[in-house]
């Protein structure tokens, strides 16, 4: 087995109900009636206005990356090909799939646009990239479970195979009906 | 410091409407056939589109009725890249990495009457390598239309950044359904005619479906590359970080990725570059773009679109054997459907099938997510 090449900088992880921080809890849902996504973006003071036009997945995966980053000191102007991304889940596309599916039902067909473009599992990977600007290696892998020692190995592999490489956001980020799932983290080599 | 391999094609398959095995589909594109045609009222969509999809006797085998035609056409690819190469796909040193973009999507038209997680990709993919006896878990990439190419630098970087395997079976496949036809018509995507990329009148790509299997070697000695050996010498994935459905202006990320996989490398060897080429007005001019900042908008470029239509995840794995075999016979496919090329930039498109000089191919590949990859090819000749 490769030695481990990087070091984790920050972890977090969010459920249906309850959004972390390095272990420490930073929110946790009390109303019901409030859309969670929309709870936890207020929470953390995001302003990202596009962000009400993503798909469940996409928010998810937009959230983990503010939590991890929204008090790092990076480059937030210019693209860093030095920053990669690696996700996975078991779900891929299919919450949002389901919604598009509603839309070409032969008594009410009307596919739109713009859901179907958040139809594919890495969309979330470059909605994080053009919020944080990343430039680098950018994969999807859809798997049955989080299997963390699989997404060590392949951030062991990007970082040897791109030398240019410094951090990778990865993890694992699953929205399937009721089910979040993310529990993603920073890495740097 | 850690021994360098070499990554090689050990075996290959492909599956498409046209023709079954790699030769027979290279045959069937070097004389100019293709199967894209005009289908009406297929699937119960209101509007005609122009596409490639399988004739219902490609699932007829009986042996492989209890799969979907997704797992069915994904095994058939497979099982001949196995043979061919020659391995014991049961053996826990091979690896599946399987690409595709929706897998059994059509499952969710009824997903309750459906078998449990049929629709998920992970579980169309155990089922796949179950077939095979092959009891490691399968690595879905699903990374848009670069899958195909994306699941090919997994492999490279499991083969060669890790002791785990010694093979891996690339598996790239896609059906058709009405799911994909509706959502690429809502996007406006689709040509109502054959596509023409790099075209000056290009107007939109068309679907195809197809299924192409590449089983990839290591070895550490040069010399154990077999004669005419097609290694895959880098590989590198890049992101615009611009839109998440255009294409960059700028082309940055395919440079990017073109420039990593050239790095330290003669271009002067490249005898040809397979584009994306899905003829949408914005790729293309992307890819002529990117080219022309690399420097390479000299060298013969093709689309193998005008043949196949845009397979999705099936498309960099089949478009990849296409140009290995064209490579080993030093020739290069000529772009069907291209008229006039007019591109942003003057791109060297090859219009008549030609004889290739070089011993290397490049790969390009784009799609949604911004994501761009490149992968160099090269000959392994009898007196190396």
């Amino acid at each position: 087995m490769t030695e481990q090449s990087f070091n984790t900088l920050i972890k977090c992880e969010i459920t249906a109900s309850t959004a972390k921080v390095n272990g420490q809890t930073i929110l946790q849902r009390t109303d019901a009636s409030e859309d969670w996504f929309s709870q936890l973006y207020h929470a953390i003071g995001m302003q990202y206005p596009k962000f009400f036009k993503m798909d469940r997945l996409c928010k998810a995966g937009i959230l983990g990356a503010e939590l991890l980053l929204k008090d790092f000191d990076y480059d937030r102007e210019n693209v860093k090909a030095d920053w990669g991304i690696i996700l996975m889940n078991s779900a891929s596309s299919l919450d949002n799939d389901r919604h598009f599916q509603e839309t070409i039902a032969t008594d009410n067909y009307y596919p739109s646009p713009a859901v179907f473009v958040y139809t594919l599992a890495n969309i979330v990977t470059g909605e994080i990239a053009i919020r944080h600007k990343t430039g680098g290696e950018s994969s999807f892998y859809v798997m049955p479970s989080f299997d963390e020692q699989l997404m060590n190995t392949l951030v062991n592999q990007a970082y040897m195979a791109n030398p240019e490489l410094t951090h990778i956001i990865c993890g694992w980020v699953n929205v399937d009906g009721e089910e979040v799932d993310v529990r993603m983290k920073v890495v740097e080599r | 410091m850690k021994t360098k391999h070499y990554i090689y094609q050990k075996g290959h398959h492909i599956v498409t409407p046209l023709a079954v095995g790699s030769e027979a589909n290279f045959e069937a594109i070097a004389t100019g056939h293709s199967p894209l045609r005009q289908y009406r009222q297929q699937w119960d969509i209101p509007e005609p589109f122009f596409a490639a999809l399988f004739p219902v006797e490609t699932f007829h085998e009986t042996s492989l009725q209890q799969y979907t035609r997704f797992e069915n056409i994904a095994i058939q690819a497979a099982e001949g890249a196995i043979q061919r190469a020659g391995i014991d796909a049961s053996n826990p040193r091979v690896l599946f990495v399987i690409s595709t973009t929706k897998g059994n999507v059509e499952a969710l038209e009824n997903e309750k009457a459906q078998p449990a997680n049929q629709a998920y990709l992970w579980h169309s993919a155990q089922l796949i390598t179950s077939h095979f006896g092959n009891h490691n878990t399968p690595i879905v990439v699903s990374n848009a239309c670069i899958s195909g190419c994306a699941a090919q630098i997994t492999a490279f970087n499991m083969l060669q950044y890790s002791d785990l395997y010694d093979y891996v079976v690339v598996i790239g496949a896609e059906v058709l359904s009405r799911f994909i036809i509706a959502g690429f018509q809502s996007f406006k995507a689709l040509s109502p005619e054959r596509c023409k990329p790099f075209d000056k009148n290009r107007c939109g790509l068309n679907l195809g479906e197809a299924a192409a299997a590449i089983v990839y070697a290591r070895c550490e000695d040069e010399t154990q590359i077999p004669d005419q050996g097609i290694v895959m010498t880098a590989g590198a994935i890049n992101n615009d970080a611009n839109h998440i459905s255009g294409p960059s202006r700028t082309g940055e990320g395919l440079k990017r990725s073109i420039n990593k996989v050239t790095e330290n490398f003669d271009t002067k060897q490249i005898a040809f570059i397979n584009a994306h080429g899905t003829a949408t007005l914005y790729n293309d001019d992307m890819e002529s773009i990117a080219l022309q900042r690399c420097g390479l908008q000299h060298i013969p470029v093709n689309s193998l679109k005008g043949y196949y239509g845009h397979t999705l995840g099936a498309a960099g794995v089949m478009e990849v054997i296409l140009s290995s075999i064209a490579l080993q016979k030093q020739m290069v496919i000529k772009s069907l459907g291209t008229e006039e090329p007019g591109t942003a930039q003057p791109l060297n498109v090859c219009m008549e099938n030609t004889s290739a000089h070089g011993n290397a191919f490049l790969k390009l590949i784009s799609g949604f997510g911004g994501s761009n990859a490149a992968l160099l090819f090269t000959l392994k000749h009898a007196s190396l």
